[in-house]
């Protein structure tokens, strides 16, 4: 099995991820191996399985809700420490809206 | 001074103080000294941080001078994989993404080892964002196995368990999502943790896989690594994910008898007898049987499904994770972009890794529209299979024995260019994140090309201190 490079193209879209032309051809070749092995777990019936979306086990308190109470949080200096841009308290991006 | 600070342990770091060998300052001075010089051998530390290192070994000393408990890990020089967020010491994951990013606040585990004593003495290198077998995937070159270097110390908490390995720290925080911990520590010879998900706190861990992730000791020892996990251990508000479970004296159950012990060995990890591996486990087994316990065969009949359920569950949650990475909030921006949509892209496609991009593909395959219920939703119910398969074997046994992996270290650059091959070397340990069950690797002897093999031990949920009771018997009685 082999991915497509317009199969690859569309998913690196979704993905946000520019990828160079080598790129794409290297991940036909990968993704279509992995996905392929993937493909192995069709073998298996599972129609009365339930699906298990995180790890279960017995506890006894399994309340995992805090107090809705007002803490002191990292602040807006801390927070935008590490912004690639920030100015007058926000979040620097390009133009998103053209005049 | 400490007279061999590599060979070290916590209780030698006790006594020493105790008795004035060494202040914890002299000691953290020695160990910062000592890493350093040693580190060109293996690329095991990114950094060192040695100002908050003095900083908490003179927390230490004041407490002694003033005759207060100094806590479980006093003095104790640690290494921290650098996934482990540390307020002010840069925090990179490994990746380019990361190279500049300066965390706001401490991991709550962090935070833990200092409140006990401990003294964070470096960041650890390994994969990109956790995500490899071999740490070849770090942005900071690879790391060297110390016991063999042409070969790979495993992964991706590669550097954690090199540091640990050649005595630059006598313990180590890693994370292990498909076997992080377990794998680096069976090549490189000592003793990785990976605790029961939700035992530890995963605030401040930098997300790959949210429903898999944990956080887990390194030590050259049992007692060690127990020491490390029951500072870590129990819940915190900060995690919703950590559980309520009462911590129990791990240090106390390490020498209780291990007679009568019920140990399964599942046929399906011990298909391949011929290999090397499979003889030292096997040597470890009738170690254990020597000892008392009982030794059945099991069976774990979903396990040929656990690669495939692994990696697409795996990779959803990282892409997911990684959407974060956008070039607004961590530091990396691409320069050459005039639209917002344009600099996402390009600051993902510049930032990341092969081995990211492969894995946020993948995972942005499975869930897109039209394939969620296929790959996404089949592999949450063959996990539930996996899972089942370990609940039954528990009901006939108390502990289950396999090697850790198939092969002991491969050499630098075997397995970079098949994707494929290197995931399929995580089978004997992705089982157990899968389930969530705890399970560690303890040394078990070395090939006879001088390279080691670690023993897989897994028990049921939150019986950390059986697991550690049973690889403290089997070190104790000279097994490795």
């Amino acid at each position: 099995m082999k991915l497509t490079e317009e199969e690859v193209r569309y998913v690196a879209g979704l993905a946000n991820l520019e990828l160079s032309e080598d790129e794409v051809r290297r991940m036909c070749e990968d993704l279509g191996e992995v996905l392929a092995h993937m493909d192995k777990l069709n073998e298996l019936d599972t129609g009365n399985v339930e699906p298990m979306a995180q790890v279960l086990y017995d506890a006894g308190e399994t309340a995992t809700l805090r107090d809705d109470l007002v803490r002191p949080s990292i602040g807006q200096e801390a927070a935008l420490a590490n912004a690639p841009a920030a100015r007058a308290g926000l979040f620097k991006v390009p133009k998103v809206i053209e005049r | 001074m400490t007279g061999g600070i590599a060979s070290l342990t916590i209780a030698g770091v006790r006594e020493g103080l105790a008795k004035r060998c060494f202040s914890a300052e002299e000691l953290a001075r020695e160990a910062l000294g000592f890493a350093e010089a040693e580190n060109p051998k293996t690329n095991a530390y990114l950094r060192f941080a040695p100002e908050r290192a003095l900083e908490a070994a003179r927390r230490v000393d004041e407490k002694l001078a003033r005759g207060e408990d100094p806590g479980l890990l006093a003095g104790v020089p640690i290494a921290v994989k650098d996934v482990i967020v540390t307020r002010g010491v840069r925090t990179t994951a490994a990746s380019r993404m990361l190279a500049d990013y300066i965390p706001p606040y401490d991991a709550t585990a962090v935070a833990r080892i200092e409140q006990a004593g401990g003294v964070i003495i470096g960041k650890t290198n390994c994969d990109e964002f956790a995500m490899g077998s071999s740490n070849e995937n770090s942005a900071f070159g690879p790391v060297r196995n110390p016991v063999a270097p042409e070969r790979v110390p495993g992964g991706s908490s590669g550097g954690s368990a090199a540091a640990v390995a050649q005595g630059t720290a006598v313990v180590a925080l890693g994370s292990d999502t498909g076997g992080s911990i377990r794998q680096p520590a069976s090549f490189c010879g000592v003793v990785g943790v990976t605790p029961t998900y939700g035992r530890v706190s995963r605030y401040g861990l930098i997300a790959f896989a949210s429903s898999l992730d944990h956080i887990g000791p390194f030590g050259r020892t049992v007692r060690d690594a127990a020491t490390l996990l029951q500072a870590i251990a129990g819940r915190d508000e900060c995690d919703s994910t950590s559980a309520f479970a009462p911590v129990p004296d791990y240090l106390a159950a390490l020498d209780g008898p291990v007679k009568g012990m019920r140990i399964g060995l599942p046929r399906e990890y011990f298909r391949d007898a011929a290999s090397e591996t499979a003889d030292l486990v096997m040597r470890g087994v009738e170690t254990l049987r020597s000892l008392g316990c009982e030794v059945r065969e099991v069976s774990l009949p979903h396990t040929d499904y656990a690669v495939g359920c692994y990696y697409i569950i795996c990779t959803a949650e990282a892409s997911s994770n990684l959407a974060r990475y956008d070039g607004v909030r961590y530091t990396c921006r691409s320069p050459h972009s005039e639209t917002l949509a344009a600099m996402y892209r390009n600051t993902r496609g510049e930032g990341f890794g092969a081995e990211c991009k492969r894995r946020i593909m993948l995972g942005t395959y499975v869930l897109s529209s039209g394939y969620y219920d296929a790959y996404y939703l089949k592999a949450q119910k063959v996990r539930a299979l996996i899972a089942r398969d370990f609940a039954e074997a528990f009901g006939e046994v108390d502990a289950i024995v396999t090697p850790v992996s198939p092969s002991p270290a491969f050499r630098l650059g075997e397995k970079l260019d098949d994707p494929l091959q290197m995931y399929l070397s995580d089978i004997y340990t992705i089982t157990g994140d899968l389930a969530g069950i705890p399970c560690m690797s303890v040394p078990c002897g070395t090939t006879g090309e001088g390279l080691p093999v670690g023993m897989q031990i897994l028990t049921r949920h939150f019986d950390e201190a059986g697991m550690f009771r049973l690889a403290n018997a089997y070190e104790q009685s000279g097994g490795r």
